[in-house]
């Protein structure tokens, strides 16, 4: 069984993200589902709420909206709260529960007064791993360059080309929070966070919505001349035994690989490398994109580094990644990014984007990789979306 | 045959150039060097410590644990060494507590009692910037089993002299003692220490001591009865560990009953609130896992600036990071093997050392002194747990490095101590 070609994609939209000193979380969710609803004439039946911590219950989402006793859930699974929205979604129109069906994502993290994302503390015996993100993620680096006798330079230099692509494609983004192009030379001289990765390496923390909005394949044209059809939507939770399995290398994040072979199955897809105008995927961190190149299948193990360095996913490669910029420089409000990362293939597929950085979207399929957690301690979410019925 | 069956000493890691003390405030200080806790111990960590290099293995019928420096007040805090120490519940845990006399109190009372009894004590001294009791002060901790059979010391007898008298005090919750005039002290210790010395020789049925340990915060009566009872050997910590306070008697003893020679006699005599003399015959060696004098030589200095924080005299602009929320009373004490005992799949992982796998630097997450080094650790014998690294400096620490497990406090919130444990290079 698979989801393959029963849903559709008839709206979708995103806010600009950034620090929205002037704006809530009802803001934002205003926003975007109001220019997801102003794409077609039906509204929703039902809802599913993306975030990790901006609200809890239906009720976050009702209440901006005004939306008198109607179905709205509210769903969290880390970083991927978004992706894991429009899945509950598709799957509700897919059964028939329900015809038409919002998936929104939310995010207002500036309001913590922290830098960086904050988990809600759950009661415990305190003797859980405390490190910030950042630091979990920096084990790549060195795990990698070792595994693959990479150079301390090169491996700089690859990830530095990571985060001044996705600088440069966030530069041609009116929505993204960072809209500067940054040389290799400012990520590899930026203030060190953890290990050897630079503040400039990390994510943009941002507040932000996006939404879309799903009906059954067969109802798409009703709504849109241009839908796109999900091919593939794919999420696996790891056990977390990876921080205590003495065979894991942090070289690559198993929970990607299988939710990764997981979609490609759903979409008969056989080779990845080849398949895709375009993919959309979870660069909170640059050594994070590098290993999931690999992981995805996008790149042989131990050679992402130099494909990266070639500009194979540039704008202008033959595989663009994350030609919105990405978490890098799009930002990164949780539950919404997600959602984010399927707006830039709608857009994309659909020739909307802005001729600056419009790819060639002739393979017509594009990927979205969405993750929560930590090496080790993970979830993933693998979408693939495209304009073919099927 | 009662007395001591083995004898540890724990000093920490960190010592403190006193002369660093003068560089940065003009004034205080001194010569050589003192111990100092780092920002994730206290004395139930050390207390720990110390026991945990008895090197033996550990089955008393009741822990004693004193201190000057209690983690908590109403809580008593022996029964977090109790269960680190992974004691069997029905060993009676109990804090002797308060003052510093308590330390050779606790051990005078377990020597002249019945059954086996794990006597520990530990104390963190300091006072304000450039004071004496900053620069003479120590941090430290020491624990003796007590008990009757195959001891390392035999115990010959002991005496006591008290007194009412105003010489050092501290109010709760206050950051520094205060003392009267020092020669006021002197006049009072001086014929209590003759009294006691007296009335303990005689009940120990002895004439000549060997080796003398004297233990004290008053320092001019430390040095003043040393030199009048005289010995041919007297155990001197004061410029390497310091003034440990409530540990300071039993670790005198302890470093005594390290390198003295069976037959020798050994006399412990503690000036605080009065005078305490315990008379011992060594019986054979009593070596711990690592002894006081090993610790000593494995040491690295803390900057003067950085001790001052970690003593909340000093405090530095923290990582702008919420603090770690409070530990869950239910959930510590279902996970308390694990939590406190570090017993993993039924393994004493405490025990286990390892091999670190690969490690970073947290810049940006919240500690107390940031930064946090991190390691992925393999223990040998098969497991992986990931752990904070401590007793380290960042720029050393390499992959492959052996680690040993410490019992350390990862944080304090609503008041509650939050112990876990963290990995240290072996040394």
């Amino acid at each position: 069984m698979s989801i393959k070609d029963k849903v559709a994609i008839v709206a979708s939209s995103c806010t600009p993200f950034g620090e929205h000193w002037d704006r809530g979380t009802d803001d934002l969710l205003v926003q975007a589902a109001s220019e997801a609803f102003e794409q077609i004439t039906a509204k929703p039946d039902a809802y599913w709420l993306g975030t990790a911590q901006s609200g809890m219950s239906g009720i976050t989402l009702a209440r901006p909206l005004g939306l008198d006793d109607k179905p709205i859930t509210r769903v969290e699974n880390y970083c991927a709260s978004g992706s894991e929205a429009l899945r509950n979604a598709a799957f509700a129109v897919a059964s028939g529960a329900h015809d038409v069906a919002m998936a929104i994502g939310v995010e207002k993290v500036k309001d913590s007064g922290y830098q960086g994302l904050n988990a809600f503390p759950i009661p415990g015996d305190g003797t859980g791993r405390t490190l910030t993100a950042a630091a979990m993620f920096s084990l790549v680096i060195p795990a990698y360059a070792n595994k693959y006798g990479v150079s301390e330079e090169e491996m700089r230099d690859a990830l530095a080309h990571v985060a001044s692509r996705n600088h440069a494609n966030g530069a041609k983004n009116p929505r993204a929070q960072f809209r500067r192009e940054m040389s290799k030379e400012s990520v590899i001289a930026s203030p060190k966070v953890a290990g050897s990765l630079g503040v400039l390496d990390c994510a943009g923390v941002a507040d932000g919505a996006a939404a879309a909005i799903v009906v059954r394949a067969e109802d798409a044209t009703k709504f849109t001349d241009k839908p796109l059809y999900i091919k593939a939507l794919s999420f696996v939770a790891g056990s977390g035994s990876g921080l205590t399995d003495p065979s894991y290398d942090y070289t690559h994040f198993p929970e990607v690989e299988t939710s990764a072979a997981d979609a490609y199955r759903q979409a008969g897809i056989t080779d990845p490398r080849n398949a895709f105008a375009m993919a959309e995927v979870h660069d909170c961190f640059t050594p994070t994109e590098l290993v999931l190149m690999e992981d995805l299948g996008f790149s042989e193990r131990g050679t992402a580094w130099k494909e990266i360095l070639a500009g194979a996913f540039d704008l202008t490669g033959d595989l663009p990644v994350n030609p919105d910029g990405g978490l890098k420089s799009f930002g990164h409000p949780v539950g919404a990014t997600g959602l984010r990362m399927v707006f830039e293939c709608w857009l994309q597929l659909r020739g909307e984007a802005p001729p600056e950085r419009q790819i060639s979207n002739e393979r017509g399929l594009a990927l979205t990789q969405n993750l929560g957690g930590y090496p080790g301690e993970m979830v993933s979410f693998v979408s693939i979306v495209g304009t073919d019925p099927g | 045959m009662r007395g001591i069956l083995a004898a540890a000493g724990y000093v920490p890691y960190r010592r403190l150039q006193r002369s660093d003390i003068r560089e940065v405030m003009g004034s205080g200080g001194g010569k050589g060097t003192r111990s100092v806790a780092s920002f994730d111990e206290d004395t139930t960590t050390m207390a720990v410590e110390a026991c945990r290099l008895l090197g033996t293995d550990l089955s008393p019928d009741s822990l004693w644990f004193s201190t000057a420096e209690p983690a908590y007040l109403d809580k008593t805090n022996a029964n977090a060494i109790h269960t680190a120490l992974r004691l069997d519940d029905d060993v009676a845990a109990m804090d002797v507590g308060g003052a510093i006399r308590s330390g050779v109190g606790a051990l005078r009372a377990a020597l002249e009692g019945n059954g086996t009894i794990l006597v520990v004590s530990s104390d963190m001294r300091t006072g304000l910037p450039t004071s004496a009791d900053e620069a003479q002060g120590g941090d430290g901790a020491a624990a003796t089993l007590v008990g009757d059979g195959d001891v390392i010391a035999s115990y010959l007898g002991g005496a006591s002299a008290t007194r009412e008298f105003l010489e050092r005090w501290r109010t709760p919750g206050s950051n520094r003692s205060r003392t009267w005039e020092d020669r006021f002290g002197e006049s009072m210790y001086s014929p209590l220490a003759e009294q006691a010395w007296t009335a303990a020789l005689k009940t120990a049925d002895v004439t000549e001591v060997d080796v003398l340990c004297v233990a004290g915060m008053h320092t001019r009566s430390v040095g003043r009865v040393s030199k009048r009872l005289g010995a041919p050997r007297t155990i001197d910590l004061s410029s390497t560990v310091g003034d440990t306070g409530t540990a300071q008697a039993m670790l005198l003893l302890v470093n005594a009953l390290e390198t003295a020679n069976s037959g020798q006699v050994v006399a412990l005599v503690s000036l605080a609130d009065g005078a305490d003399v315990l008379v011992f015959r060594a019986v054979r060696a009593g070596i711990p896992k690592r002894t006081v004098d090993q610790q000593i030589a494995t040491a690295t200095d803390v900057p003067y600036t950085r001790f001052l924080s970690w003593r909340g005299m000093l405090t530095p602009e923290p990582p702008n990071r919420p603090e770690p929320a409070r530990v869950s009373a239910p959930a510590a004490e279902r996970g308390s093997d694990w939590k406190f005992g570090f017993v993993g799949d039924d393994r004493p992982l405490a025990d286990t050392q390892g091999t670190i796998v690969t490690f970073t630097v947290d810049r940006l997450a919240y500690s107390p002194s940031p930064p946090i080094v991190f390691a992925i650790v393999d223990f040998d014998g098969g497991g992986r747990f990931p752990l904070e690294l401590t007793d380290v400096d960042a720029d050393l620490v390499k992959v492959g490095d052996r680690v040993e497990m410490t019992f350390r406090k990862l944080s304090t919130a609503d008041g509650i101590h939050n112990y876990f444990w963290k990995a240290r290079p072996v040394r």
